[in-house]
């Protein structure tokens, strides 16, 4: 037995996460941390359904594939149904046992073209993460505008001009659409916070019935910011109360990550991000800002921030 | 044991014996029943099923796809406006090679808005992919649906399947039908255990994205599996018949054919109404016979040539129409003829659009105003007058 040649036990255990690196997303893709913190937090024994848009895009590129996990794309709309199907397939076949399904998709495919759907799937009650990653436009295909765009955001479709500051609309509320189904669980969630996240990700997974985690990513190609700056930039998009982190079960508020010593103006979040570029070349793109920062505010008043 | 029951109850019955383990679907006239019929029945503990109402026909039909993806017999049922909602998932199922079983009741698309049958909802994905075929009465359907499982679930398949029925004429006409017991079906129907599923132990990557250099191959593979599906669906009838006893052709079915001069060709529950005719007309003496397309996707183009070869014309009942081309069942059997040694002259009316009825009187005019003289795309019944049209 002297001479058998075993594999070095270190290497063997050398941890490789279910979301392999060698994928193709851009440098410093806020949306590819984030898949591999919420598969990591997930584990193995978890199915993953995801819509269409760049996390797909740039992990399956046939004959390659990022996930070492079973993981199912259909459309760009549907990720929340299929992973529906998934769910009351197992149960009836008597498979579900401790298997986790996670559903996910950006913020084009979550709170625009798969609304719909995912209000079945929360409706429904289906045992369910949702995790949605919000890079704020479309970015698989070029940086279109979504309901999830910021104000003011300049995108190929909801440009800054002559007569206009780009996307003229906030938000859209998903988190309270989300909690308003009355789940159990729904969360908002940022890269800059790993520890948080992966948190969270197992409290949803551990909580029965459907669950929510809408989760920041910034995207430097479509922020236009330097790549190294994406957790940076994560986290002063906090500290300005811009995307507050918190936490809602059963329609309440339970916890919130506070700000009091951090808190920042919102020019430090919007100016290092060319989509926002147009509002520092004015006099009234300060009026602008004083628009934002009211945004900030609101959140801020809204969950107690400070 | 034979029962006078409603179309769509067959539906429900054959389906809840082909045991899926989930039916998604949403609710569409005249689609209901069927669906109805299967809540009750999972209601009542008859079916053990997880039965999922969704927020669409989109959701119903993506709900089903993850289940098929994940090892489970899935079911769904739709028609019309549903079937174009879902087209853009099922074109997806067949592309995945999921092999989801779907009933479509047939049906006209708006606008106008109209809830009545005729066949242009079908049409709509033809190219999907999906197999198709239509069924000619309540008995057919009852006994439709095992094959359809088991064609689809065949290893060398793995595509989606459409059982087409007309919607009212089959869905809430009550017939006497045989409702054969499970014992058959369990002995027909093996249980679904596909080689590739979405499963921890050993994880797959499914829907991926091919690029240019891959992708061609998979939409060839779609049409050589549809080529590979038109012998097992023929196999497949036998098969079924000789279990249980019942027979309504493989991929097409004739009546009085043999010694016909002229064939009259349709899908669906118009066969009934051209065999009728076929025995009326033959009784004054006229060589007349009936050739039923069971089989639209694959389309038999081999076995059609081989029955059509001593026909002197076709004429062609068709219930959709492509605007702006043609009446489309009659340009395939056109397109099925052109090149072979045998050319029939073919004719088409387009009938029953929307539901409008189509007597037998209207199917003897029609042939008395073709019989030797090609009319084509001619739409029977019409009102000139609201139309506006001076003739």
């Amino acid at each position: 037995m002297a001479d058998t040649i075993r594999p070095k036990k270190e290497k063997a255990a050398v941890e490789e996460s279910l979301f392999t690196s060698g994928h193709r997303a851009c440098a410093g893709c806020g949306e590819a941390l984030g898949a591999k913190l919420v598969m990591d937090a997930a584990g193995p024994d978890t199915i993953v359904a995801t819509s269409t848009g760049c996390l797909e895009v740039f992990s399956t590129p046939y004959p390659e594939s990022a996930w070492r996990m079973p993981w199912i794309h259909s459309l760009f709309e549907n990720s929340s149904a299929v992973a529906s199907g998934v769910e009351v397939a197992l149960k009836a076949l008597g498979r579900k046992g401790n298997t986790k399904i996670i559903a996910q998709g950006g913020d084009g495919g979550t709170a625009d073209i798969g609304i719909g759907c995912l209000s079945g799937m929360l409706e429904r009650g289906h045992e369910i993460l949702y995790v949605c990653y919000d890079n704020e436009a479309y970015m698989n295909t070029g940086v279109q505008r979504s309901g999830l765009t910021p104000f003011d955001a300049h995108t190929t479709t909801s440009p800054s001009g002559k007569i206009s500051f780009g996307n003229q609309r906030p938000k859209k509320t998903l988190l309270d659409i989300a909690a308003a189904h009355n789940i159990p669980y729904a969360a908002t969630a940022s890269v800059a916070y790993p520890a948080d996240l992966q948190r969270k990700v197992k409290k949803a997974l551990a909580t029965p019935g459907p669950t929510f985690i809408h989760l920041h990513v910034p995207c430097p190609l479509g922020w236009g910011y330097k790549a190294e700056l994406t957790l940076e930039i994560a986290r002063i998009a906090i500290d300005t109360g811009l995307f507050p982190l918190v936490e809602i079960e059963w329609g309440k508020v339970t916890r919130v990550r506070k700000i009091t010593k951090d808190k920042k103006p919102v020019e430090e979040y919007l100016k290092p991000q060319s989509r926002f570029r147009h509002l520092f070349a004015s006099e009234d793109g300060k009026k602008e800002l004083a628009k934002i920062q009211a945004i900030a505010d609101a959140n801020i008043a809204k969950y107690g921030l400070v | 044991m034979k029962k006078l029951i409603e179309g769509s109850m067959a539906v429900a019955e054959s389906v809840k014996r082909c045991r899926p383990n989930v039916v998604a679907a949403y609710p569409i006239t005249p689609q209901t029943h069927i669906v109805e019929n299967l809540a009750q029945m999972v209601a009542d503990g008859e079916l053990k099923a997880e039965f999922v109402n969704t927020e669409s026909e989109f959701g119903a039909a993506s709900v089903v796809l993850g289940a098929s993806a994940a090892g489970a017999r899935a079911y769904s049922t739709t028609t019309s406006q549903g079937l174009l909602l879902m087209a853009e998932v099922l074109y997806n199922i067949a592309g995945m090679r999921l092999p989801v079983v779907i009933t479509c009741a047939n049906r006209a698309i708006s606008a106008p808005i109209n809830i009545w049958n005729d066949h242009s909802d079908a049409m709509v994905i033809r190219d999907s992919g999906i197999i198709m075929l239509f069924a000619e009465d309540a008995q057919e359907l009852f006994d439709m649906h095992p094959q359809a499982f088991k064609i689809a679930e065949n290893p060398d398949i793995m595509l989606p399947f459409m059982v087409n029925m007309d919607g009212f004429i089959l869905t809430h006409a009550f017939e006497s039908v045989e409702l054969s017991d499970q014992k058959l079906f369990d002995e027909f129907l093996p249980k679904f255990n596909p080689a590739l599923k979405l499963d921890p132990a050993n994880p797959i990557t499914m829907g991926t994205l091919a690029e240019p250099k891959w992708y061609m191959e998979t939409r060839y593979k779609l049409h050589e599996t549809q080529q590979e599906a038109l012998p097992l669906i023929q196999k497949t009838a036998e098969e079924f018949k000789a279990k249980f006893g019942r027979w309504y052709g493989g991929l097409i079915d004739t009546y009085r054919l043999d010694d016909a001069e002229i064939g009259f060709v349709a899908m669906g529950s118009l066969i009934g109404t051209l065999k009728e005719v076929v025995d009326d007309l033959r009784a004054k003496g006229e060589k007349v016979g009936v050739l039923k397309i069971r089989s639209y996707r694959p389309f038999p183009k081999k076995e059609i040539l081989d029955v059509c070869k001593g026909l002197k014309q076709l004429v062609v009942f068709d219930k959709s129409f492509s605007y702006g081309w043609g009446s489309i069942l009659q340009n395939e059997m056109r397109n099925c003829f052109y090149g072979s040694k045998h050319n029939p002259m073919i004719s088409g009316f387009v009938v029953g659009l929307g539901g409008r009825d189509i007597p037998p009187s209207s199917i003897i005019k029609a042939y008395q105003q073709t019989k030797g003289k090609e009319i084509l795309d001619e739409f029977v019944d019409v009102n000139w007058e609201l139309v506006g049209v001076r003739r």
